[in-house]
């Protein structure tokens, strides 16, 4: 790979007292180059998601150390982490989390009203790009509570990518998904990573989705147990 | 921009559960109204109240009062420096409560730029004889246009004109309380007996009710001509001078310096009438009272409302904070909810408070102590709807305060793996 590093973990560790100190994450060492579409697999409790959220910037209590496009996230303020969060990441949940009292679009444009870099008019123009991508541009005026589980998670991707964020990162995006609905969602992702060259890193535990991605890491007992091309 | 994008996000929760937040605004909407309505009517009160007193009362009253010489004749021996005199013979000299040099002290008067107006006065004692027993009584003696414009005496007169004092010769208003134990009724003469026993006939051409039933057993009028006539004084003879200033509050030093200039004894308003500011001021501070803790009970209403509505939207808070809204960001968001429904309830508040001081100033309000009320009083000070207002804003903004530092410190990983 010629491409930068997007995102970089260097020894990260993280333990509980609970009630005897837990080691969660023993010295994570990986980095993940523009473009890429990475995939974690592991089973429950080995500590992907916790990974995944130091990854993310929402857990601060850990050592090592994480760079964010070449950028060290470590002694950055809430509100520093809060404007790397908006402007280089974008989430995809396993719940979807749209907010019932917005429509469609709007929960769409959010996270850009929120970076501000655009006018109102182009950030719409945006999000219905982005709805379009997805192929749901048809819903963008009803509100959430009106879409079907694979729908809301489709809004929800077109949310994460409303800043063309440097890496969109996914906790069990279609865990909550039928077979079709995940076929459809993986599809999505997959697109994104060759027609769009979107960085992309995912945790899940489905064999068939980790399987398709183009690099799988995968953890047990808080470590890095080996990386499938 | 982003203020308006906290606005906008503000807004969507609060109409999310529009139920509880309507009932909270209107919590602080029934404090506000209440606050206003009864701070308008206490202060209303204490006026009248007030006035009762105050109108009637010189700001600043010269007079003479019969003292025993300050200088006993032993102390202005030098033999005895620095011991205690006992021997004090030398009593009170028998002279009228007169004014002396009464013209000169009104040119004076007239001069003085602090001065709105004044009323001479001659007060004497008498008896009103009623059959074979007699009632203690007074007589005052007035300038009867003087004290109509400084003292709304035609105010307290029922069932008669001021005018008919000073058209009638040796006419009488008559205290109501004396006038109903002599059962005299308008036109009718009486008699009195001065205190020097000279015996006098009187026409009845009104009679005074001030409120206040001591006083009107007591008193009745006269115009000053009679009254001289009554004691046998020429005309200049006055007893008090009652003196209203342009400013109230400059009263204790202008009688000072009259008590000075003029060599009589000068009171102010203050000094005379003490409690009745001291009333004002406590009822003043029940109201208060009483207004802040409703607010502060619908305070307790938002809090409430607003823990509530963070644990519901726990979801909402967690993605926000996710995709870029800083611990700050959503403290801002509950914080416009809840100055959002302090300023909806405070304003509604105002205005209904308006509507009901206005409503209690319309309902019938009669008591023989007050004959020229004839509706509960209001104070419209708009003093008051400021206050209400700042209060509104203040308690919304404490209520709100804690609820909203919880959910801007909510962390957003424990939300979303709990899932």
């Amino acid at each position: 790979m010629e491409s930068k590093k997007v995102i970089e973990a260097k020894g990260i560790s993280k333990s509980f007292y609970d009630p005897i100190l837990v080691k969660v994450l023993n010295d994570v060492t990986f980095a993940i180059h523009a473009g890429e579409f990475v995939s974690i697999m592991g089973k429950s409790g080995c500590g992907k998601s916790t990974l995944l959220y130091i990854l993310s910037t929402m857990d601060t209590q850990y050592e090592g150390e994480l760079l964010l496009d070449g950028t060290r996230m470590k002694d950055k303020s809430d509100a520093d982490l809060a404007h790397v969060r908006n402007e280089k990441i974008g989430f995809v949940f396993q719940f979807h989390y749209l907010l019932n009292e917005f429509d469609n679009l709007h929960n769409v444009m959010l996270p850009g009203l929120k970076l501000g870099k655009h006018s109102k008019k182009e950030i719409e123009q945006k999000a219905y790009e982005k709805l379009k991508i997805l192929g749901i541009e048809k819903e963008a005026l009803k509100y959430p509570n009106q879409l079907s589980g694979g729908q809301k998670q489709r809004v929800a991707i077109a949310r994460a990518l409303i800043n063309d964020p440097l890496i969109i990162m996914g906790d069990e995006p279609t865990g909550n998904l039928d077979k079709a609905n995940s076929d459809i969602v993986f599809n999505i992702f997959k697109e994104l990573a060759e027609e769009y060259h979107q960085s992309l890193l995912i945790v899940t535990h489905d064999q068939d989705f980790a399987a398709n991605t183009q690099r799988t890491i995968i953890m047990e007992d808080g470590k890095i147990l080996n990386t499938k091309d | 921009m982003k203020i308006g994008l906290i606005a906008e996000v503000s807004l969507a929760l609060l109409t999310a559960r529009l139920k509880q937040t309507l009932i909270a605004a209107i919590g602080v909407t029934f404090s506000i109204t209440m606050f206003i309505a009864l701070l308008s009517f206490m202060a209303g009160l204490n006026d009248l109240l007030d006035n009762l007193i105050l109108n009637r009362t010189p700001h600043v009253r010269l007079y003479n009062e019969i003292l025993p010489s300050p200088v006993q004749p032993i102390e202005r021996s030098g033999s005895y420096p620095g011991a205690y005199h006992f021997i004090r013979h030398v009593k009170p000299k028998s002279e009228l409560p007169e004014i002396k040099n009464s013209a000169a002290i009104i040119q004076a008067l007239k001069k003085d730029p602090r001065v709105l107006g004044f009323a001479p006065k001659t007060t004497l004692p008498i008896f009103y004889n009623v059959g074979s027993i007699n009632l203690t009584g007074m007589i005052n003696g007035i300038e009867v246009d003087a004290e109509n414009r400084l003292f709304t005496f035609q105010d307290y007169v029922v069932g008669g004109q001021t005018n008919d004092l000073k058209n009638t010769p040796n006419s009488i208003i008559l205290g109501i309380g004396a006038a109903k134990k002599m059962l005299v009724q308008r036109g009718d003469i009486i008699q009195v007996t001065t205190a020097e026993g000279v015996r006098f006939q009187l026409k009845v051409v009104g009679f005074f009710q001030s409120g206040i039933e001591e006083i009107d057993k007591v008193q009745s009028y006269t115009t000053l001509a009679t009254s001289r006539k009554m004691l046998g004084k020429p005309a200049g003879y006055i007893t008090d001078l009652q003196i209203k200033l342009k400013d109230i509050a400059l009263a204790p030093k202008a009688a000072q310096e009259y008590h000075h200039l003029f060599g009589t004894e000068a009171i102010d308003i203050q000094t005379a009438n003490a409690q009745f500011e001291t009333g004002s001021s406590v009822r003043t501070l029940i109201s208060y009272a009483v207004g802040i803790t409703l607010l502060i009970v619908a305070g307790f209403g938002i809090y409430n409302i607003l823990n509530m509505m963070i644990y519901e939207k726990m979801d909402s808070i967690a993605i926000l904070k996710a995709m870029g809204f800083s611990g700050r960001d959503v403290n801002a968001i509950f914080i416009t909810i809840a100055l959002t429904i302090g300023l909806a309830g405070g304003a509604l508040g105002l205005v209904l408070g308006l509507g009901l001081s206005a409503l209690i100033g319309q309902i019938p309000f009669n008591t023989p102590s007050l004959p020229t009320v004839e509706t509960y009083p209001i104070n419209y000070n708009p003093n008051f709807y400021i206050i209400g207002a700042v209060f509104s804003i203040i308690t919304t903004y404490l209520a709100g305060y804690l609820p909203s530092r919880k959910a801007g410190k909510i962390d957003p990983v424990d939300i979303i793996r709990g899932k």
